[in-house]
């Protein structure tokens, strides 16, 4: 293998086709970066989930005097009725229900108190017009419904609440951005893939010449493609590397100085994912330039 | 060397044969004219020979293998041992004459020591000692034609295929490069050349195969072109 010999032709076919090289560049880059921040949200968004619904569980309020409103309610709940649920709770484990925190009225109003404390709610907040609650977190949070729906409606219960729909819009607006970054990243990397074989067309007519000479004279087909494979891997390297710069502003600037300052609660994605998210944008460029460029070729350099 | 079992072939596009039922042997280090009109099928034989086109029947052996057998990933290997020469020389224009020969051997991943000694022998051979930095636009067609015997010649073929070489020079430049491929074909290598020029087939005195619209219509040693006309 004669190595400068290859490096040569590449920069020479780089060269003579300077400006779909550039398109390839770009269109590459274009869609990697999309393709790479519809990445990030996902980790972001799987991120989020675990740590949330690690956090957030399932309440189960029982009546107190007030819970006229509810069905089920009967004045307040009696001790035997708490006691019932708590041990019915307790039966679920470990299949449906991983721990059972029971919080009283008195509880309640501790923690009300405290959210509350600079406010004038605190003043006239008593421990009966609070619920006590049952606080359940699942083994499997998506089954919810399957246990909700054993305590609906059972004497002394006043309400079931999954805490969790509360996030549910936030995760819906991620879902539809990466989603819709997914969907362009796909399209980009169509129009990508078309230049790609495109351009390598053009480079195999407009050396038509030499690899017709290669062929006569027993150049092997590796030996003859190989500067085309090279020239749109280092194509698509470009191309994932200024993707790879997109990304990295993107958490830099976008995550680290925009989005954390401004949700000191949410756990934003670390480094870790970033630096995972770029090696697929680097494999995937390189690959799928490759790959394009050794369909094209096979159509376009025959033995 | 070579050897043609029944072989023909027709073309998609085209109701006549390109070749009819041809058999013919060519010895290792024969000497081989092949005439004919333009579309009795030298051409078609040629690309045959180098299997650039597959027989629509019979066997073809070319340098010890059965070209029916023969994988398409093996055929740039089998292909380094046949040299080829054609009219319009096709010579890379921004290579110096050097390069362009050096190219052949690169390009088979020659190492650079064997290339820096064998190229200069060649180019010494077919008399271009002296131009080797020169483009193939400073020389005379003749000149160019060299580089292209050369670069045909620099891996030491056991077969020459020449297609018409001559066909885009003078009389006199031809001679010299007769003189040449009369100089390879000593060395041991086959040469088969096809071409119209009476000229020179009448003054070589080689074997002459004759093709008549796909037909072999004459094999004939010692052969001269005008036999038949």
């Amino acid at each position: 293998m004669r190595i400068r010999f290859v490096l040569q032709e590449i920069g020479i076919g780089l060269r003579r086709n300077l400006t779909m090289t550039v398109a390839v560049i770009v269109s590459v880059a274009v869609s990697l970066t999309l393709f790479g921040l519809a990445l990030l949200i996902r980790a972001q968004v799987n991120q989020m989930k675990d740590y949330w619904f690690d956090k957030i569980e399932v309440s189960i309020f029982l009546c107190n005097d007030n819970s006229a409103q509810s069905l089920s309610c009967n004045g307040a709940v009696t001790p035997d009725q708490r006691e019932s649920i708590g041990a019915s709770l307790e039966d679920l484990k470990p299949q449906w229900v991983k721990a059972v925190y029971y919080e009283s009225q008195r509880d309640a109003f501790d923690k009300a108190r405290e959210q509350f404390k600079d406010s004038p709610i605190a003043e006239f907040l008593t421990p009966e017009q609070l619920q006590e609650s049952f606080r359940v977190k699942l083994t499997d949070p998506r089954r919810y419904i399957e246990v909700a729906s054993q305590y609906e409606g059972r004497p002394g219960v006043a309400a079931v609440e999954d805490q969790r729909k509360i996030l549910k819009p936030f995760f819906t607006v991620l879902g539809t951005l990466r989603n819709g970054a997914l969907g362009l990243a796909v399209v980009m990397l169509f129009v990508a893939v078309l230049l790609i074989g495109n351009t390598m067309r053009v480079a195999a007519f407009s050396r038509r010449r030499e690899t017709g000479i290669m062929r006569l004279v027993g150049a092997s087909n590796f030996y003859i493609q190989l500067p085309f494979l090279l020239e749109g891997a280092v194509a698509g390297l470009i191309g994932a590397g200024l993707a790879s710069i997109m990304v990295v502003l993107a958490k830099t600037i976008g995550i680290d100085q925009h989005l954390a300052p401004n949700f000191a609660l949410t756990p934003f994605i670390g480094w870790d994912a970033v630096i995972r998210t770029l090696w697929v944008l680097l494999l995937f460029g390189t690959a799928m330039s490759v790959i394009a460029s050794f369909v094209t070729l096979r159509k376009y350099l025959r033995v | 060397m070579i050897r043609f079992e029944n072989v023909s072939k027709l073309y998609a596009t085209q109701q006549r044969p390109a070749l009819r039922e041809v058999s013919l042997e060519i010895e290792r280090g024969e000497f081989v004219f092949l005439i004919g009109q333009s579309g009795s099928g030298k051409s078609t034989f040629l690309r045959l020979v180098l299997k650039e086109e597959k027989p629509s029947n019979g066997r073809i052996h070319v340098a010890g293998k059965d070209l029916g057998r023969l994988a398409n990933w093996k055929i740039p290997h089998w292909r380094r041992q046949i040299g080829t020469v054609f009219q319009d020389f096709r010579l890379l224009p921004n290579k110096t004459v050097y390069q362009n020969v050096a190219f052949a051997l690169e390009v088979i991943g020659k190492p650079r020591s064997v290339i820096r000694r064998v190229v200069p022998g060649v180019l010494e051979l077919v008399g271009l000692e002296g131009k080797e930095d020169r483009l193939p636009n400073e020389l005379s067609g003749g000149e160019q034609q060299r580089v292209a015997v050369a670069r045909a010649f620099a891996n030491q073929p056991v077969l020459l295929i020449a297609d018409e070489p001559t066909g885009n020079l003078d009389p006199a430049t031809s001679v010299g490069i007769m003189k040449l491929l009369d100089r390879i074909n000593r060395t041991g290598t086959t040469v088969i050349m096809a071409t119209h020029d009476h000229g020179i087939v009448d003054q070589m005195r080689k074997r002459v195969v004759e093709l008549e619209f796909g037909e072999l219509v004459r094999d004939q040693d010692r052969g001269v072109y005008g036999y038949r006309h």
